[in-house]
């Protein structure tokens, strides 16, 4: 037997990681820069932090995934190659969310072959990742959290995406870094594994099943008592966060806080109030630019 | 009500249990012919339906972990079992053709069928030519694809499963739910007045109401038992027929498959042509993977190997053997570029005792033999995206089924794929008479495909691929923030409102906060001339 389905094994490997390099893309995704722009913004002060130079092109966009997903491929090229063009120089890419990392880390080549931007894509997909596993891969910024401004007592439930989890196997990279943060204690909810029931159109196509999804993933991260409720990808968030919204609602009870892992890191690390999340860190943030403008 | 006959189980009515069931079962077949959505709604409702398959997914899942309890052996297993299935996909034709060879030198008759009408009358010929009237049956999804029992059942030739899941299922006049455990969606009570109701003793008598586990199966033991001493001939379905010896491998737990395949005169196995392998020594491997990740087994309680009817001087087994071929679509499957993986299966069900999706709507939301993620990616194939293309959209491509699928089939990117070919145009007449490009087109390409759809991926590729266009309706969408909570966006948003909160966007986007802060937007290569070695 000698045939083996070598590209399949070839993407089992381990992923070998650069050095620290001088400089890295930022790619938002269109959700963050949207919903959750706080969430990128301290993703770009990590980085600076770490001595990096950060390019955020303003040409950016989406990465195609809504309608590569929804089967239409040709939309999805051309919003794709768009991309291509943005994040052109040799430089690494980090991608604000899993499952855009997963689109273009894994998919960016399927959906350029046999086109003239093959060999583009194939090298656009080889230096781009996911937030956490540049930053424990790359940065090993798990091991220098020791020194974060904010150590008080914080329960986190931690949702790792179905495609960062799967798509792009960086499970124990989001874990590292929260677990190292001191004082956080991390909570794991009942069928931590499971999809939350987002899925981009999934959760307008088949809203149903979504919903009740949804529903049982909020309340199995309510159960946990914990604080707080961080992930790598904003679609969970948007999903889990405005079911347990709904959810607490009716119960009258207050509702769990989302907040992206980005965030989280940077809050702990330089100090920032620990309730300054989502809505209310952006406010910040527009209030500083606005200053400037 | 279920309770009430538990407690008072000497005053049943039996005629309006039976009432009852014939209500129920109208109502099933009437679901059956509804939308992939009212099926799911009316699923999801159903409290005692969702904790059944709740209860049974997380049981399975549960053994099917204990089971592999070392992650890197049960990777190398998979590569393994993904490879020696590539392998039998990679040589089908020739594998196909020394199967034929082998199983005919050990007096096994093979017989090619290319679509399920032509299975069916195949094997009503041969049944008929040897005056067989009754047939009982091992378990097999290949017959219930072909719909066998309905075409045999038509001409006269009363069929009975004899898998105690398929019994129950075609019991209540229902398809099976899940392609190990058919009756899975059925609780004990329920159990228990279906047997009370329509199961008869070989005497024609009602079997007692009982609930109790062991009871219930031992009347259907009793029922079966007799019915094997008298049938005509057995059909069963093949797990593995290997080539190079020429044998059919069939794995079960309940022994009705060695019944079914040795006691009446005449064998009938039935199988796709996907499931042929090489060698034996591909077996063990196989077998491993196979019942590890469908019921969490180190190995089934039989697993029979069929090597040609009884001879000379042999006391057991039936007097004919043959086997049955079925492509019914799978040549279009194997032609496929992408789709192909597809027949590398090996029928396990962990794809859908994994799945999200199925744990909530249960087998029979899909409308179709096979649920859950392989059956997205089957049916559609064999029967056309025409039909059974709205089950695809019933997937958030969370990579669950990929995960534990034994043989590696890439399913969601599968799912995807089929996503893409239901909306694709159809291929112009023209191209699908040149060549092979007719070979690949999915059966009912381009049904799903609706102006409405269309047009909004076009306006959104429009407004995500122009820069300006999108920072355009960034900001609108930003400074338009409060619009989210106004009456027309809750009619818009629904979908996503009826069970969230409303998303607001932030006040200004991350292209603005960026600009802002003085972000680069440009990488400028200053750098390059103090490497010197950056060419
Ligand atoms: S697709 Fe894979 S997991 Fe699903 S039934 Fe087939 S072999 Fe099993």
């Amino acid at each position: 037997m000698t045939e083996q389905n070598t590209t399949a094994a070839a993407s089992r490997q381990p992923r070998v990681y650069p050095p620290k390099p001088e400089a890295v893309y930022l790619l938002g995704t269109c959700l963050v820069d949207s919903f959750y722009p706080e969430a990128g913004m301290d993703a770009i002060a990590l980085l600076q932090h770490a001595g990096i130079e950060v390019i955020f092109p303003q040409s950016q966009s989406c990465c195609g995934q809504p309608a590569y997903n929804s089967g239409y491929d040709e939309q999805a090229r051309a919003v794709a190659r768009t991309q291509l063009q943005a994040f052109a120089a040799d430089i690494p890419v980090v991608v604000m969310m899993g499952s855009c990392a997963g689109m273009v880390h894994k998919e960016y080549p399927k959906l350029f072959a046999g086109q003239p931007e093959e060999a583009a894509a194939i090298a656009l997909a080889a230096r781009s990742y996911e937030f956490s596993e540049f930053m424990v891969n790359v940065l090993q910024l798990e091991q220098q959290l020791a020194q974060a401004e904010d150590q008080s007592p914080l329960t986190v439930a931690l949702h790792t995406s179905c495609s960062a989890r799967r798509g792009m196997g960086v499970a124990a990279e989001h874990k590292a870094l929260v677990e190292n943060l001191p004082g956080v204690q991390v909570v794991e909810p009942e069928r931590v594994a499971e999809c939350c029931g987002f899925g981009g159109t999934f959760a307008v196509k088949q809203s149903d099943i979504s919903a009740a999804m949804a529903a049982d993933k909020a309340s199995a991260i309510a159960a946990t008592g914990c604080q707080r409720l961080v992930s790598g990808d904003c679609g969970c968030l948007m999903n889990i966060g405005g079911t347990l919204d709904k959810l607490q609602g009716e119960k009258q009870g207050p509702a769990i806080p989302v907040q992206h892992l980005a965030s989280l890191l940077y809050t702990r690390l330089n100090g920032g109030d620990g309730s300054q999340i989502s809505q209310k860190r952006s406010q910040q943030y527009n209030k500083k630019s606005g200053d400037k403008a | 009500m279920s309770q009430k006959i538990a407690s008072d189980s000497m005053h049943i009515n039996i005629e309006q249990l039976q009432q009852e069931l014939n209500v129920e079962q109208r109502e099933f077949n009437e679901l059956q012919q509804r939308h992939f959505k009212v099926r799911a709604k009316m699923a999801l409702e159903n409290e005692a339906l969702r904790k059944s398959f709740r209860g049974a997914s997380d049981f399975l899942m549960g053994k099917r972990k204990a089971v592999f309890p070392d992650e890197s052996a049960l990777s190398a297993l998979r590569d393994r079992g993904e490879a020696i299935r590539q392998h039998s996909l990679a040589n089908l034709p020739e594998l196909l053709e020394r199967l034929e060879k082998n199983l005919t030198a050990n007096g096994i008759q093979v017989h090619w069928a290319e679509t399920a009408d032509e299975a069916c009358t195949i094997i009503h010929d041969i049944l008929t030519a040897n005056n067989a009237r009754t047939v009982v049956k091992g378990k097999s999804m290949v017959t219930e694809e072909i719909e066998l029992n309905h075409f045999l059942e038509a001409r006269g030739i009363e069929c009975l499963e004899s898998d105690m899941g398929e019994y129950l299922v075609q019991l209540a006049g229902e398809t099976p739910s899940h392609i190990i455990m058919p009756a899975i969606h059925k609780n004990k009570a329920q159990i228990a007045r279906l047997m009370h109701a329509r199961a008869q003793t070989s005497d024609g008598s009602q079997v007692p109401y009982t609930e109790d586990v062991d009871e219930l199966i031992g009347n259907a033991r009793a029922i079966l038992r007799d019915k094997f001493m008298r049938a005509d001939a057995g059909i069963s379905g093949v797990n593995m027929a290997v080539a190079n010896s020429g044998t059919l491998c069939l794995v079960e737990n309940e022994g009705n498959g060695r019944m079914t395949t040795t006691m009446p005169k005449l064998h009938i196995a039935v199988t796709g042509i996907e499931k042929v392998v090489e060698d034996f020594s591909h077996v063990p491997e196989l077998l491993t993977l196979l019942t590890r990740s469908a019921t969490g087994q180190k190995i089934s309680t039989y697993f029979n190997m069929i090597s040609g009817p009884k001879k000379a001087g042999e006391l057991d087994g039936p007097e004919q053997v043959h086997l049955v071929l079925v492509d019914n679509g799978r040549s279009r499957i194997f032609s496929h570029p992408v789709l192909k993986p597809t027949l590398q299966c090996i029928r396990c069900g962990a794809c859908m005792n994994h799945c999200p999706v199925y744990a909530r709507v249960g087998g029979h939301a899909y409308g179709s033999t096979y649920p859950g993620p392989i059956g997205q990616v089957v049916t559609p194939q064999i029967a056309g995206l025409e039909k059974h293309g709205d089950m695809l959209s019933a997937c958030s491509l969370n990579g669950a089924c990929g995960e534990a699928c034994p043989v590696r089939i890439p399913l969601p990117e599968l799912i995807r794929e089929l996503r893409a070919e239901a909306v694709s145009p159809q291929f112009t007449d023209a191209a699908a008479v040149t060549d092979a490009t007719a070979v690949q087109e999915v059966m009912g390409r381009g049904a799903k495909r609706t102006l409405g759809e269309s047009l909004i991926w076009r306006g959104w590729a429009l407004t995500h691929r122009f820069a300006p266009l999108y920072r355009i309706m960034t900001t609108a969408m930003t400074r338009g923030r409060g619009l989210f909570r106004s009456k027309a966006a809750a009619v818009l948003l629904s979908p996503w409102t009826d069970s969230r909160s409303t998303p607001q966007p932030a006040r200004r986007s991350l292209h603005e906060l960026a600009k802002a802060r003085g972000v680069a937007d440009q990488y400028q290569n200053n750098t390059a001339d103090k490497r010197g070695d950056n060419a």
